[in-house]
């Protein structure tokens, strides 16, 4: 692929090393990839308006993902980040419905989304239980308190500030750009920041590699892993705003693949299930690569099912250069 | 501490289980009242307990049963399609020794063996709003003919395009479930269109949930906006695809319609969203479900067969040739409002 200075002398990098160093690149690749075959696959899919509508339909999962590669990179999971998207949505929209302040609504389910990943963290570091068993049951719990809460009813949304990540828009060089994908788009380049360039970022990836030696090392590891869990559940309350934004209307029976949906685009965007390893710019290239798929696909008339097909085998594709990558990178 | 955190572990572990699915005592042959025993115990299993749908006829026959003297409790799988969920509910009922179990079931086929067991067991079963395949699996179905219900859908369309060709974009609901197929069926029949034909420009399938279905519609939009019609199987989806063609500034040119009948959806006709909605009836399906398992439960006597509930054309721009009531009174028999 490239070189690289090994003990001042040169050598030939392997494809593997390459993908293991930037692990950002496959994603971005099959990104490129798809939308050039389906732009020349159908004459509708390379129209600005279209890319636009694509990303915007990403932009839910995608937030989702945001938090959940923070918490992946640690070697947990969430098994609960949608449904506690879907409970903020339905306390937001049931608060406004009340004739509650639409700002006061906002920060309310935000706050509960922050109270839930507080939860977890404190479950997590405090009594050492595996994350998958913790969010399986705050995924259980919150799925039911979400219907509860909806009284088997949606709940309309008419306030504005509720709506305002995709009704208001701008143009930028012809390409409709919402509020919704503006803030998206700045979460990402802050979490990217707070990753790469700070202390905080160095110990989430050394607390993910081997979180022993992390310890040794003088890390913080418990104040780190909850920190995750805080901002992951930042990122999951600006979700169910996006949400909001893109159906103003509070549904406990929407995403009910959410949870799924995220890991999918962090594992498509080539983060580590095993921790330590990855990157959230892959992330937001995983999370637009499903939505341009189902958008391609669909223009091209193909069958819902195959679809899916065509995700779940794209996933494991991306889980086996993973594999290979390491395997590499031990030999 | 590590003895401390394993115990911990299989505590969450229990938690986890016993909350993610109800445990189910088998014990077969409880008491189960007898027919003509006189006391009616009923017990209902839904789709899910969420749906206001559902959470209508569970009220109405709630409601039923305590008018009519008869125990009543209903049950629910955790989602749509949880055929597992269903046949746990109906073991569970079995157990409680109910007479009548009035079921929405999940899929055509997947409860059946549960069924079975059921009327072996010498207990009355009624499908409610959802037939059985084969029909005759239960011993009667009250319900919605939904191949009718999609055929007044059409109709209206068809009225409504006055004699311009179709060129159509279809919603659909759950791919293979037996109601999709069969509004998915009525509707081409009402539009006088084979499934393939020319007219239809594209679908997609989304499984009932609004967002799911605004992105589908937004996907097959950018395809192709020369259209006239669409068609969706449930007014969720119907707002979903709405909502895509408000972005696009294609509402004036569209007919859309749609099935079910909620106040919601009664509203988004009153309001213009929808050009049309066929309403259904589950307070029927329940009142008569409840009156037939009283009447079991005095005489003996089991009804039999289907059981059309009706289906009524719901819009404020009547067309000749297509009997409708307008939103007033479709707000006045809606289901789902919020009293």
């Amino acid at each position: 692929m490239s070189t690289v200075t090994v003990n001042g002398t040169r050598e030939r990098e392997s494809l593997g090393e390459f993908l293991l160093r930037a692990p950002a690149v496959g994603p971005a690749l099959a990104l490129v990839v798809a939308v050039v075959v389906f732009s020349f696959a159908t004459d509708t899919f390379f129209d600005l308006d279209n890319l636009s509508t694509v990303v915007q339909q990403s932009l839910v999962v995608g937030t989702l993902a945001l938090g959940q590669t923070l918490i992946i990179l640690i070697a947990g999971i969430d098994l609960s980040n949608a449904s506690s998207m879907v409970v903020a949505t339905l306390v937001m929209a049931k608060l406004a419905a009340a004739g509650t302040n639409g700002f006061v609504a906002l920060v309310a389910g935000v706050v509960l989304t922050i109270v839930v990943g507080l939860f977890i963290g404190t479950l997590a570091t405090r009594i050492k239980l595996p994350a998958f068993i913790i969010t399986l049951g705050t995924f259980t719990g919150l799925t039911a308190v979400a219907k509860l809460i909806a009284g088997g009813q949606a709940v309309p949304v008419t306030d504005g500030l509720l709506q305002w990540l995709g009704t208001k828009r701008y143009l930028f060089g012809g390409i409709p750009i919402t509020y919704g994908m503006t803030l998206a788009l700045i979460m990402f380049l802050v979490v990217w920041y707070a990753l790469t360039k700070t202390a905080w970022g160095k110990h989430v990836y050394a607390v993910g590699n081997a979180p022993e030696s992390a310890r040794l090392s003088g890390i913080k590891v418990n104040r780190t892993v909850l920190s995750v869990y805080l901002v992951a559940g930042l990122c999951f309350g600006i979700a169910a705003w996006q949400a909001l934004g893109r159906t103003p209307n509070a549904d406990p029976n929407q995403f009910q693949l959410g949870n799924l949906d995220s890991i999918t685009a962090v594992v498509l965007g080539g983060t580590s299930l095993f921790g330590g390893r990855g990157s959230v710019l892959g992330t937001l290239f995983g999370a637009l690569v499903v939505a341009v798929l189902r958008s391609g696909l669909t223009q091209m008339g193909v069958d819902g099912n195959y679809q899916d097909l065509a995700t779940g085998a794209l996933l494991i594709a991306a889980v086996v250069v993973d594999r290979i990558a390491r395997r590499q990178q031990q030999s | 501490m590590r003895q401390r955190s394993l115990t911990a572990l299989a505590v969450a572990a229990a938690v986890a289980v016993s909350t993610a699915g109800c445990t189910v005592e088998r014990h077969w042959g409880g008491d189960t009242a007898k027919a003509g025993s006189g006391k009616a115990k009923v017990g209902l299993v839904t789709k899910t307990d969420t749906n206001p749908y559902f959470v209508e006829l569970r009220n109405a026959a709630a409601k039923a049963a305590k008018a009519n003297g008869a125990e009543f409790s209903a049950l629910a799988g955790q989602f749509d399609g949880d055929n597992d969920g269903q046949v746990r509910a109906i073991e569970n009922l079995m157990q409680q020794g109910v007479n009548t179990i009035l079921i929405t079931p999940s899929s055509s086929t997947g409860v059946l063996k549960a069924i079975q067991d059921a009327r072996d067991a010498g207990i009355l079963v009624i499908a409610l709003d959802t037939a059985t395949e084969p029909a005759d699996a239960v011993d009667a179905t009250f319900a919605t003919d939904n191949f009718a219900a999609g055929e007044q859908e059409g109709a209206y369309v068809k009225a409504a395009l006055v004699g311009a060709d179709p060129k159509l974009l279809m919603v659909d609901g759950t791919a293979g479930a037996s109601v999709d197929t069969q509004r998915h069926g009525g509707f081409l029949k009402g539009m006088g269109l084979e499934d393939g034909a020319p007219q239809i420009k594209g679908h997609t399938n989304a499984n009932g949930d609004q967002s799911l279905a605004q992105q589908g519609m937004e996907n097959l939009l950018q395809r192709t906006t020369d259209l006239n019609a669409i068609y969706s199987m449930n007014e969720p989806m119907g707002r979903g695809a709405h909502a895509a063609l408000k972005a696009r500034g294609l509402t004036g040119q569209v007919v859309l319609g749609s099935i079910d009948g909620g106040c919601e959806g009664v509203q988004n006709v009153k309001s213009g969203q929808l050009a049309v909605t066929v309403m259904q009836f589950p307070r029927k399906m329940a009142e008569q479900g409840v009156l037939a398992a009283v009447d079991y439960a005095k005489t003996g006597k089991k009804p039999s067969g289907f059981v059309n509930t009706g289906s009524t054309t719901i819009t404020d721009k009547p067309l000749p040739g297509v009997e409708s009531k307008d939103t007033a009174w479709g707000l006045q028999n809606c289901w789902g409002g919020t009293e």
